[in-house]
């Protein structure tokens, strides 16, 4: 039988909207993002005996160490509604410049790892450089660098990996604290200090201004230019970062370390509810995103599914995620 | 000593001359009508005044001191506030964060600075109240209100910090008929207490019911600077037009 009773949309009235609304004003991440990725982690769990075990998730978050770092970097610079396609390349030159400085410099380890980090943030500063003072497009210089990054990282290591880091850099990589591999320290810290900076800074605040006026974050007396050089430079630094474990974890620097990562990252940032159009995004949106690649990853390697079939299952999840984006959006704004 | 002085303002872009040397004052307590035709120069003038744009040649003054090397961000906190005509809100950010933005309170924790949000949420509640505006919610995005609502957020953005002069372009293009004597009425509150208004617009109506004085714009030159108690439609107009057709615009205007 149909009700008399109007039927009228009353939004920000279930229990779903409240908590929704709860979650990104204190959290800073959309709710379904977080279903999903417990949803998938039960699925897993149902499928695979091997998928529910401290040691898994472990191995989980190990994977995901490198690209959730990468995908840090990419957060903040697609909330400022820029683009850095040169994160993959980055993470290899600055794996190169490390593993050249410790083993053929043979430069103590304070040294190197500030080297390896120093060398993304200098790599993230050119690309600032350019896109804020000679206004070139944050694609075109950041795919450029995606060009000079890797072909430098070749040639300072003629073409060849560079082996046999010091114990005190491999550490880095491969120790295990209380039984956590240090990669996963590293990776959580970064992470829960970043989504600080982003969520509740005005440094964070700022970025996201940026990304969703420009001309507003102008106009509210921003120095945008100023800001924006800073985020390729913090971009480029978390690169370095992350060619900091990839080269600790395989003892080595690899010039090809990291082709095509600057996707994987991106892919990330999205599936957690970045804007790729900037304006909106949060750290801990990008970590359920990157864990939803891990487990999903990790499970199909469990259930022994071909990696190909991998590839395709983690495409189909980022558009599906933009699709679920875009329908809420709709809904919710005028624009 | 005015609060704000424009002296000698030019301005061009590359070949194409905008301003020709512009003189301007407004007093405390003053509302100044600034009309002129569409490309007149009203929105470069302004921006100038702002800092958004860069002056060729002469100088801006807030109260007997020049603010032609101040960042717009300086001006913001010497009391210059403009609403602009797209009301450069950020849509994806919610209300707060807007009438906050670039100016966020903030509290020291173990040395670093994190960002007030109650404190930011509870003034903007406040701002909002005074100004007897009514949001659907004040923490949801921006992008999702009306125009009259978004143009409120914008308005409680500029009158948040205690401005000595605001500049509203085209503050009642997008507004109904009530909405529109709600931006005229605020006009006259702000006059009482004492700030330098800058209206822009279109509908001289607005202009000729709000204003103590109204400033012609055409070609890039102040024309006719007019007391609005002592002048009509019809010669607004005729300044708005350089003198020809002065008729029969007038007469269209009046019809309106």
């Amino acid at each position: 039988m149909a009700s008399t009773e109007p039927r009228v949309k009353l939004p920000a009235r279930g229990l779903w909207s409240r908590v929704q609304a709860r979650s990104i004003e204190q959290l800073h991440i959309r709710l379904e993002s977080l279903v999903v990725l417990i949803a998938l982690a039960m699925l897993m769990a149902i499928l695979s005996p091997f998928f529910l075990s401290v040691s898994n998730f472990l191995n989980i978050l190990l994977a995901t160490s490198t690209i959730g770092v990468l995908a840090i970097a990419a957060t903040f610079v697609l909330s400022s509604g820029g683009l850095d396609l040169s994160l993959g390349s980055v993470l290899g030159l600055s794996g190169v410049v490390g593993a050249a400085v410790a083993v053929k410099l043979g430069a103590p380890m304070p040294i190197a790892v500030l080297a390896t980090i120093g060398a993304g943030a200098l790599a993230g500063l050119v690309n600032g450089l350019i896109i804020t003072r000679a206004y070139v497009p944050a694609f075109i210089v950041t795919l450029g660098m995606l060009g000079i990054a890797r072909g430098l990282a070749l040639i300072i290591s003629d073409g060849r990996v560079i082996y046999g880091l010091p114990q005190a850099m491999v550490y880095l990589g491969q120790g295990r604290p209380f039984g956590i591999p240090m990669p996963v320290i590293i990776f959580i810290v970064t992470a829960i200090v970043m989504h600080v900076v982003l969520a509740y800074t005005r440094y964070g605040r700022h970025t996201l201004a940026i990304g969703d006026n420009e001309n507003a974050a102008r106009t509210a007396g921003i120095n945008v230019d100023f800001h924006r050089l800073t985020l390729y430079t913090l971009s480029g630094a978390l690169a370095g970062l992350a060619g900091l474990l990839f080269a600790t974890r395989i003892n080595s620097g690899d010039p090809t370390a990291g082709i095509t990562y600057e996707l994987t990252a991106i892919t990330a940032a999205i599936i957690g509810g970045t804007n790729l159009f900037g304006g909106r995004g949060s750290i801990l949106g990008t970590m359920i995103g990157a864990l939803i690649m891990g487990v999903l990853q990790n499970g199909l390697n469990l259930l022994a599914v071909q990696s190909y079939y991998q590839q395709m299952a983690i495409g189909a999840v980022l558009i599906l995620a933009v699709f679920i984006d875009q329908f809420q959006v709709r809904k919710e704004s005028r624009v | 000593m005015s609060l704000l002085a424009v002296t000698g303002i030019r301005k061009s872009f590359g070949p194409v001359d905008v301003l020709h040397g512009v003189d301007f004052k407004v007093d405390a307590g003053e509302v100044v009508g600034l009309v002129g035709d569409n490309g007149a120069g009203k929105s470069t003038l302004m921006k100038i005044v702002t800092g958004m744009y860069s002056a060729d040649a002469g100088d801006v003054a807030l109260e007997g001191e020049s603010i032609l090397g101040k960042t717009p961000g300086e001006r913001r906190a010497l009391g210059v506030e403009m609403i602009y005509q797209d009301l450069a809100l950020a849509r994806q950010q919610d209300v707060a964060a807007n009438i906050f933005l670039g100016r966020e309170p903030v509290r020291t924790l173990m040395g670093m600075k994190f960002v007030d949000r109650l404190t930011m949420k509870r003034q903007a509640q406040a701002m909002i109240d005074r100004l007897g505006a009514k949001l659907p919610a004040i923490n949801r995005p921006v992008g999702s209100f009306s125009g009259g609502q978004q143009q409120s957020v914008a308005i409680a953005r500029a009158l948040t910090f205690n401005p000595k002069i605001v500049i509203m372009d085209e503050p009642t293009a997008a507004l109904a008929v009530r909405e529109v004597q709600g931006v005229l009425d605020l006009i006259r509150q702000l006059r009482e207490e004492g700030i330098g208004v800058i209206l822009i617009s279109h509908r001289l109506n607005d202009v000729l019911s709000a204003t103590d004085r109204i400033v012609v714009l055409h070609h890039g030159r102040a024309a006719a600077n007019l007391t609005t108690a002592e002048t009509n439609m019809a010669e607004v107009v005729s300044a708005i037009v350089g003198g020809s057709d002065m008729v029969e615009a007038a007469a269209h205007e009046a019809r309106a």
